[in-house]
């Protein structure tokens, strides 16, 4: 898995709460069995203005120029503003494939659906809830000043304002440590295989049914 | 004894180790597998040289992808291609799987409790958010991403968080005309979608004591679009009832233990929950969605709310859009809003007991000349048998109905059943977002007798009139 520690990246701010990820990456994109390539895809139905369907040239679809991504002064964002809720909806993991294929890699938002949100740890995304009133703050900051850029740190779990204002923000230890070190999580789990098998042989006395069952 | 809620019966029960920050490592019994969210899980177990598990805790279906018309090949090469993919995977790794064709294929929410392969006290987990159907049999069901469908399938667990708890209680008869699909959306209403967040919710009181198992699915089964992590309900004699003699139920002797296991898996007396949420059911109406997320709900009987009213600019923003969105005026009639398409079916309302409810509204009458096409598309092969050895199909029928085979269908469009720009919809689905039945589409969540109900006067209708 990608690693995780530091970035000073350009901010797109998205303002809207209640993003779902059929928005995130509409459902024609999720007939793919691969895991990349669904960046150009990422918003499909806000960023273009017309249908988007796999397999057809981006490049030569019609741009929505009101939609921020489009936006000059947002090229190379790698870090998403947005606000309540992002996330929510169906459980599909190319939403996360979907902003990280295109650059973004970290998201701050005052909150996530708890899907998403976990989704985004196993692809080597950070997403960090702020309380509303800095999101606010943030949100104005970015409209008001072009090429406006937050500096993350995950060490230290701060996110660094241009202007000096400093937050703080919480991320579970386990979390932490697989992005701290790019940590693949079924290497780490099966390190426990022993407890794992000695759990199953205490339920298969207690509820038998549950085992070696076929219809 | 501290008292027990049943999420944390379910969870005590699992836990195979718990590090000091709270991350557990819990066991999974029942993986549910479909098409969309297995293919980047199988290829990353062969990238790993990993192999399953435990190969009997999984049940595969196609679902998403797959035409309900009669053609027996899928047309479209990326959707053949992905449910070819999990049909190779299924046979190089010996999964069981309900497969194109076979009469117990369906949505994989519906095949799981109607094989029995869900029972009481299990972990259920799958790669789709519905996953918290199965809470109904006092599972402890959550909805997973493709790295963790690949993670259980590797080491059968799941690496979680302890959630916090909710009950949500709602007391009272259900009037007529009013299902466990208007509970759903008055709950939604009532908490917004991300009032369940980071919550399991067990929805309790004597409405809930007093719906079928398929009404506690579908209740359950929103659970998610009120930003849960799982939804459930305390077994009891109906729980029961449903299981015995499905096919993956136990037998015998084992039968006799089992039930006597089940019958603990409920919330103790005293226990506390972190949030506590009361409904009367009396005071529900049938209910029809009017924006973009199942929060924006509003009585059949009432008008579309005006943003002007509402104080907070992200929210007042938020309806705006979606009035555009969905082209409707503020504090125009719902009953005023007319329909092109009906769609009943998805995970949420396709069961025998769905497809009975709207039958009843339709016997003897016709859908009215403005629907364009209205969809009847049961959840399994084994609900469109039965439904047809009721003569149901025949109802809607000549009523004007297609008749189609089991999947997920309208419900998200992935196959030709979709919504073209601009059109809207009356759907038993659970998610109104934008685009969600097809590009441009517009969609209205109902239950299936107000579906039925809307697809006869062509607009949305109290179905409570057409009850005598
Ligand atoms: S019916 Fe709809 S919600 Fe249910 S599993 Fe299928 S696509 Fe998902």
């Amino acid at each position: 898995m990608k690693q995780f520690t530091s970035l000073n990246g350009l901010v797109v701010p998205l303002d809207r709460s209640n993003v779902d990820t059929d928005a995130i990456i509409p459902k024609q994109f999720l007939k793919s069995i691969q895991r990349t390539g669904f960046g150009p895809n990422l918003f499909d139905a806000w960023r273009y203005l017309d249908e988007g369907q796999p397999g057809r040239d981006n490049a030569q679809r019609p741009l929505n120029p009101d939609f921020v991504l489009n936006q000059d002064r947002y090229q190379g964002a790698q870090i998403l503003l947005a606000r309540e809720n992002f996330g929510c909806g169906s459980s599909r993991e190319h939403a996360p494939w979907a902003l990280d294929d295109y650059g973004i890699c970290a998201l701050i938002a005052s909150s996530f659906a708890d899907i998403f949100y976990n989704n985004c740890f196993k692809n080597g995304l950070l997403p960090i809830v702020l309380p509303a009133p800095v999101i606010d703050q943030l949100f104005q900051s970015v409209a008001n000043q072009p090429g406006y850029r937050l500096a993350i740190d995950l060490v230290a779990q701060t996110v660094k304002t241009p202007e000096g204002a400093e937050y703080g923000f919480s991320v579970n230890e386990f979390h932490k440590y697989c992005l701290l070190n790019g940590l693949d999580e079924i290497g780490l789990t099966l390190r426990h295989a022993d407890e794992i098998r000695a759990y199953e042989t205490r339920r298969a006395q207690s509820e038998p049914w549950i085992f070696g069952v076929s219809a | 004894m501290n008292p027990l809620s049943l999420y944390e019966k379910l969870w005590q029960s699992h836990v195979v180790r718990e590090e000091p920050d709270g991350t557990a490592l819990l066991y999974i019994d029942r993986h549910l597998v479909h098409e969309v969210t297995s293919p980047q899980a199988f290829e990353g177990l062969r990238l790993a040289s990993r192999g399953l598990w435990r190969r009997d805790s999984i049940l595969a279906t196609a679902d998403h992808n797959t035409p309900t018309t009669q053609q027996t090949v899928i047309a479209d090469p990326v959707s053949r291609l992905q449910v070819e993919t999990l049909d190779d995977n299924c046979r190089r790794y010996g999964i069981t799987e309900f497969p194109m064709g076979d009469h117990r294929q369906g949505i994989v929410h519906v095949i799981g409790p109607e094989q029995g392969a869900t029972l009481p006290g299990m972990t259920v987990v799958c790669g789709d958010s519905h996953t918290s159907t199965h809470g109904a049999f006092a599972a402890l069901a959550m909805g997973i991403g493709t790295s963790e469908v690949e993670h259980v399938l590797a080491t059968q667990t799941l690496l979680t968080r302890k959630a916090k708890t909710m009950q949500v209680r709602v007391e009272g008869a259900l009037p007529p005309g009013v299902t466990a699909k208007d509970v759903a959306l008055a709950i939604i209403g009532d908490i917004g979608t991300a009032g369940g967040t980071g919550h399991a919710i067990e929805f309790a009181g004597s409405t809930i004591r007093g719906l079928s198992m398929e009404g506690r699915m579908t209740l359950c089964n929103m659970a998610i679009e009120a930003g849960a992590r799982a939804g459930m309900v305390a077994v009891d004699d109906t729980t029961i009832r449903y299981l015995k003699g499905r096919p993956y139920a136990p037998k015998g002797s084992q039968w006799e233990a089992a039930v006597a296991y089940w019958r603990t898996l409920h919330s103790d007396e005293g226990v506390r929950f972190d949030k506590v949420v009361t409904l009367n059911s009396e005071t529900i109406e049938p209910l029809v969605t009017w924006g973009t997320s199942p929060e924006m709900v509003v009585v059949v009987n009432g008008r579309v709310p005006d943003p002007a009213l509402e104080p907070d600019d992200t929210r007042r923003e938020g309806m705006e859009r979606a009035l555009r969105y969905m082209d409707l005026q503020p504090n125009m009639a719902i009953s005023d809003i007319a329909i092109d398409k009906i769609f009943i079916g998805s995970c949420t309302n396709s069961r025998l007991e769905d497809l009975r409810a709207a039958a009843v509204i339709l016997k003897g009458r016709k859908v009215a000349p403005n629907i364009k096409l209205a969809l009847v598309v049961p959840g399994s092969g084994l609900v469109k048998e039965a439904a047809e050895q009721e003569g149901l199909d025949k109802i809607f029928v000549a009523a004007g109905f297609e008749w189609r085979n089991p999947g997920c269908s309208m419900c998200l469009g992935m196959n030709d059943d979709r919504l073209l720009s601009g059109e809207r919809c009356a759907s038993t689905s659970n998610r109104n977002f934008e685009g969600r039945q097809g590009a441009g589409g517009r969609t209205h969540l109902v239950s299936p007798q107000m579906a039925a109900a809307a697809a006869v006067a062509g607009h949305f209708v109290d179905v409570r009139t057409f009850l005598d």
